[in-house]
């Protein structure tokens, strides 16, 4: 689908640059006479949103880091003097914290578009492998992020986080006190992990570009999930996609400002306005929203090995689900079976994240969430070991259409033309 | 001549085999630096030990410590708790081992090998599962069901004499090495 290049040089200049760095070439083929299938939709404009988002975490946290200290005698005050003092400090720090949480919202749609399209299912594997490595150094990054204001939530996220890795057999305490640079969670972690913080972003630049690079080999899949057949599927990304894409931008960046504007701590928990004190522990460690479901799992496993297992396997099963999926149609919108599945899920991993929210004795209707968060946790990972392959062997899918023009057209439209 | 049309293959192998060998140990002396420079430093390590003054707490009472950055919880027991924690048999709790740097590392977790004087509890107050500071029982606030220690992060209980009786977390929490200076002062590390 990437094609023959279309590019053609016009000016002098033009020419003498194509012939030594052919860079202009580059981005002519991908951005403008790309073929995009043309019946893309809403679902699929947000990773430009994400770039969007990478681009804005970028930028804002350069800023922020010309006025941040991270040394834990003067972290938490040198936040609160980006709030009070520099100038337009507090908008760019609540864009940069709010800019986390719309990142992880846009990249959780993004991943559940691509679940409920088969976009993983080949030739699409690596692209969605590349896709679950990009999401481990979000999660990463934003960790390394949530500790930089060494708030209270900030420093016992970062103790209970980093003592996971003391679950480890033999090295694990090793390991956890080489993180930490000290016995405990202290001075050298905080002055590392901004170091990481900074580092991570251009490391995620460069593995989205691997992303793009092999999206650009097979072309995007789409809501039907059928392959491009003719030219006729298909409509040129810009200006088609650049507009689609820019429209549903200026929408996500009103959600975003309104947060930003309106309700700039609603992610925000309020323990972490209170300096770090390694001798108390908050009543209540809770995560950052978009890492509750993992928190649910890891809660709900009452040995400390396993529940690491257990959590590290949840992130870890996304890798293999090109494989796991048995179905040789890709859209869920061809699969009445899996649709269903599929939907169950979405609404487990919403439990799982209402129950890693909860106080670890909380009940629900006389329920203890610990046992909803187990039986959902066992939802999930059924869904990809036991449901994707089999439901995948024994579902008779819905009658597929011709071609994208033939669905999207109708029938007289769809012949081509010469 | 000779020697090099027949010998070629195994002298450049060697040769290969040997730069490569020779270069994956310079890899691998380049990367040590840049990894144990994470590792605590002369300055932590150095830390020394710890005096506290334990004359101002009150039975029931405990009072946490700061020691090499860590909380330090000093418990000064009732009767009732002590006499609680010698009642529990020692095979049924989860970690039947002592944990406690004063002793062998095979002592059982009897309530005598968990303190130097039985009236006084001292122990490293870092929740064994991940991390957490646990938070103290009193007569008035029980925390847990075992009049030790609950920690909120992921519901660990520990009794009386600081020992895991329900949770995720794998241990009982550490015993510190530590000895009495005098009736109303310890040393701790």
């Amino acid at each position: 689908m990437s094609g023959p290049s279309t590019y053609d040089p016009k000016s002098g200049l033009e020419k003498w640059i194509d012939s030594r760095l052919p860079l202009p070439r580059l981005m002519h083929d991908t951005m403008s006479t790309f073929p995009t299938p043309r019946n893309l939709n809403f679902w699929y404009t947000f990773g430009g949103i994400l770039t969007f988002c990478l681009g804005v975490q970028i930028v804002t946290g350069i800023v922020l880091a010309m006025h941040y200290v991270s040394t834990s005698a003067l972290a938490f005050n040198s936040v609160e003097a980006i709030m009070r003092d520099v100038n337009y400090g507090w908008l760019i720090r609540y864009v940069h914290a709010n800019g986390a949480s719309m990142f992880f919202l846009a990249v959780y749609i993004h991943m559940f578009r691509g679940l409920y399209y088969g976009s993983y299912k080949a030739p699409r594997e690596l692209i969605w492998i590349i896709g679950v490595l990009i999401y481990l150094l979000m999660m990463a990054t934003a960790f390394f992020g949530y500790v930089l204001p060494w708030g209270q939530m900030s420093f016992w996220g970062a103790t209970v986080i980093t003592n996971m890795f003391s679950a480890i057999p033999v090295v694990g305490s090793a390991i956890a006190t080489w993180l930490w640079g000290d016995f405990a969670v202290g001075d050298a972690t905080l002055n590392r992990f901004f170091s990481l913080h900074y580092l991570l972003p251009f490391i995620i630049a460069g593995v989205v570009g691997l992303h793009v690079w092999a999206l650009h080999v097979p072309g995007n899949n789409n809501p039907l999930g059928i392959d491009v057949k003719t030219p006729q599927d298909t409509v040129p990304f810009h200006p088609y996609y650049t507009v689609k894409d820019a429209f549903y931008l200026v929408l996500f960046v009103i959600l975003f400002a309104s947060f930003v504007f309106f309700e700039p701590d609603f992610f925000g928990n309020p323990d972490n306005y209170q300096p770090a004190n390694p001798l108390v522990t908050p009543p209540e460690i809770v995560p950052e929203w978009y890492l509750l479901p993992f928190y649910a799992m890891l809660r709900s496993i009452p040995d400390k090995l396993l529940g690491v297992i257990v959590m590290a396997g949840a992130i870890v099963t996304l890798v293999f689900i090109p494989w796991l999926d048995t179905s040789r149609v890709r859209s869920c919108r061809f699969r009445p079976l899996m649709k269903q599945f599929f939907w169950a899920f979405a609404v487990v991993c919403v439990i799982l994240g209402y129950c890693g929210a909860q106080s670890v004795e909380a009940t629900a209707f006389g329920v203890p969430l610990v046992w909803v968060a187990r039986i959902a946790t066992l939802y999930y990972f059924a869904f990809f070991w036991l449901i994707m392959p089999i439901v995948g062997l024994i579902e008779t899918p819905k009658k597929l259409p011709a071609s994208i023009a033939q669905s999207v057209l109708g029938d007289s439209a769809a012949t081509p033309a010469e | 001549m000779a020697a090099t049309t027949s010998d070629a293959g195994t002298r450049r192998d060697f040769l290969y085999v040997a730069s490569g060998a020779m270069g994956a140990v310079g890899v691998a002396a380049v990367a040590w630096p840049l990894i144990d420079q994470m590792n605590p430093s002369a300055a932590a390590l150095a830390l020394g030990t710890s005096e506290i003054d334990i004359a101002s707490i009150q039975p029931g009472q405990q009072i946490v410590f700061k020691h090499r950055g860590l909380p330090l919880f000093v418990r000064r027991r009732t009767p009732a708790e002590i006499a609680s924690a010698k009642a529990v048999d020692v095979n049924s709790l989860p970690d039947p081992l002592a944990r406690n740097a004063n002793l062998p590392e095979n002592a059982p977790a009897t309530d005598a090998s968990r303190v130097v004087k039985p009236e006084w509890l001292v122990l490293i107050g870092v929740c064994t599962h991940l991390g957490c500071t646990p938070t103290v029982s009193t007569p008035q606030q029980p925390e847990g069901e075992y009049g030790g220690w609950l920690c909120h992060c992921h519901g660990s209980a520990y009794d009386t004499a600081g020992r895991i009786r329900k949770g995720p977390a794998p241990r009982n929490l550490d015993v510190p090495t530590y000895s009495f200076m005098s009736d109303t002062r310890i040393k701790v590390g």
